[in-house]
């Protein structure tokens, strides 16, 4: 037995195709990223290797305005962690009590995700019409006349209107992990709370909270390191605009690259955001270690879904 | 007795309210999902005339078919559609391979480095996307690949690869090993062990990651947008886009156009609903 799974060029074989389409796209390329951001190059010709200056116009030019792209990232992912997981908490815990129709609410809850940003992004173009969008129409109807914006070309509304269809779109997103948390909190330890006299917010803060906090960890990494990638939506609704005003890391990037030819720059803020995303994960874990884990460690296959990891 | 009576029978009356108000909350948060669908479907079956002032939100008084023939025919959805699908099935299927044949060399062989080339492999999780564009889309154009169908498979699959070995592993280290003793001693090599036994067992690991790589792929627009240029090669998500370039003023093609984006992802939920939500969370959990 041990023999024939000890063969050395047979393990090499059944790694081989994983480690060269990992390595080859995953890894190599953030290493040339890292090569490229040395370099002034139009993406052809010759390359000019400028040291740290594209770090350094990156933090200091106002032309770029990588700062305000990187603020609106963080607005957004304040908002995500703010708005949108409570929003989804409190309606997985009023759909994981147990309530008549809740896998109808939930898989409905849940359609927004599976619709392409793109469809999504057109639609709320739509919504958001000065002249034509149901928003503006209802509120014209409602004689609110002095309401009405040009949502997504005004700078003042801008950044909220382009971020309220991302938040939306992945409220159901998080309140489908945080329900199947809710859902492999143990029944007993529901009942025997009910039985001590506890009401459905005291169950809710002490016993399911505390036990789903891996999920929430979780939720609120993919929040904030989402956030911080957030593309697809705004580059449908306002790809930046009016005048940077909705700008983000992501279609600053792709600005520099295919707009500006500007390769070395765009190699540069791909590499930021690698290293924010990476940092974001580690702080947010850190901060939920921090505060503990009150169910211990014990549990490991909590959500059912099988598989003890091994290593 | 009395006064017990009046309190329980409050109590049953306050309960009653409460669970009335928790449906009113749940009812709303339906209709703020659904209404943008709905509409998205009555406009993709009127005139501007109706979109445009006399009937914004209601159904279509006269059902205009002639959007989806201009969807199809003049904005080309159908091809759109049938180069997501060959993208999307492509990459499943040499996510799949690869994935289970690293997965057995990762679970079934004995050989130092196993738990740490796993770990490598698992930095994939948290890479993003936005990592690889400048490098691959230089070397996709020297080697003068932009506008195929590998430019965009090859990534796909790289990225989905390592949740597709997470959650293969899980199920893998699901399989008894005394099958593989069992086949060694009939005689059985590493390779029939794997293709014999390990494949045909792995079918409920092939249906979670197919739905994972999948909606990884389908909806995917950052690289599809920049690495394909050609109609002929473009995937449904940036012909959409590039339509309602097309239609900035008339909206019931390009409502019709998302609409037959959107649809066949619907069908299929409403009957793998379950298995599609697991996918997810199988995603998330492990990752």
């Amino acid at each position: 037995m041990k023999k024939i799974y000890s063969s050395k060029w047979k393990i090499a074989l059944f790694m081989a195709p994983a480690l060269l389409l990992f390595v080859g796209i995953l890894i190599l390329p953030i290493f040339m990223s890292g090569y490229y951001s040395f370099f002034d190059w139009k993406g052809y010709g010759p390359k000019e290797f400028v040291e740290l200056d594209n770090y350094v116009e990156l933090f200091t030019s106002d032309n770029i305005g990588f700062l305000k792209a990187f603020g609106n990232a963080c607005i957004l992912a304040f908002i995500s962690v703010v708005i949108q997981l409570p929003l989804a908490l409190f309606l997985a815990l009023l759909l994981g009590k147990g309530r008549k129709g809740e896998r109808g609410f939930l898989s409905i809850y849940f359609i927004p995700v599976l619709i392409s940003t793109v469809v999504i992004g057109q639609l709320w173009l739509k919504i958001y019409n000065p002249e034509y969008g149901v928003l503006n129409v209802a509120l014209r109807s409602l004689g609110l006349e002095e309401w009405t914006r040009r949502w997504l070309g005004d700078e003042g509304t801008a950044l909220m209107a382009a971020f309220v269809p991302t938040v939306w779109q992945y409220v159901g997103y998080h309140m489908l992990l945080l329900y199947a948390g809710i859902k492999s909190v143990p029944p007993e330890y529901r009942e025997a709370a009910m039985i001590d006299g506890a009401s459905e917010g005291k169950v809710n803060r002490y016993i399911v909270i505390p036990y789903i906090k891996p999920i929430l960890k979780i939720s609120t990494i993919f929040a904030v390191t989402g956030s911080f990638k957030s593309f697809d939506l705004i580059y449908v609704l306002t790809n930046g605009g009016p005048d940077h005003a909705t700008e983000v890391p992501s279609t600053l990037m792709i600005n520099m690259l295919f707009t500006r030819n500007r390769y070395g720059m765009g190699s540069t803020i791909a590499l930021l955001l690698i290293v924010l995303c990476f940092a974001a994960a580690l702080i947010i874990s850190a901060i939920f270690k921090e505060r503990g884990d009150d169910y211990g460690t014990k549990r490991k296959n909590t959500f059912g879904l099988g598989k003890k990891k091994k290593n | 007795m009395a006064r017990n009576e009046r309190t329980l029978s409050g109590l049953v009356r306050r309960k009653r309210i409460k669970e009335t108000l928790v449906y009113i909350v749940l009812i709303i948060w339906l209709l703020i999902n659904l209404f943008p669908i709905y509409w998205m479907f009555t406009f993709s079956l009127k005139s501007n005339t109706e979109i445009f002032g006399e009937n914004v939100v209601g159904l279509p008084r006269e059902w205009l078919w002639s959007n989806y023939e201009k969807a199809l025919k003049v904005g080309n959805i159908f091809k759109y559609f049938l180069n997501s699908t060959i993208v999307a099935v492509v990459t499943i299927a040499v996510v799949m391979i690869v994935a289970l044949m690293a997965t057995f060399a990762l679970t079934r062989f004995f050989w130092k480095g196993r738990e740490k080339m796993m770990s490598f492999l698992m930095l994939g999780l948290t890479i993003p996307i936005h990592a690889s564009i400048v490098p691959i889309y230089v070397t996709l154009s020297r080697l003068h690949l932009l506008s195929t169908y590998a430019s965009l498979i090859i990534p796909y699959a790289a990225f989905s690869l390592a949740m597709a070995i997470l959650i293969c592993t899980g199920f893998m280290q699901g399989i008894p090993f005394e099958l593989d003793e069992a086949a060694c001693i009939d005689g059985c090599g590493a390779f029939r062990i794997f293709f014999k036994i390990i494949v045909p067992l792995m079918k409920p690991a092939v249906a979670t990651v197919s739905i994972y790589t999948f909606l990884q792929c389908w909806n995917e627009l950052m690289f599809a947008n920049i690495f394909i240029s050609d109609t002929a090669h473009k995937t449904l998500p940036v012909g959409v886009q590039a339509l309602s370039g097309q239609y900035l003023t008339e909206w019931g093609p390009v409502g019709a156009a998302m609409v037959l984006a959107t649809f066949p992802m619907l069908i299929f939920y409403i009957f793998f609903s379950k298995k599609i939500q697991d996918s997810f969370i199988a995603g998330a959990i492990k990752g």
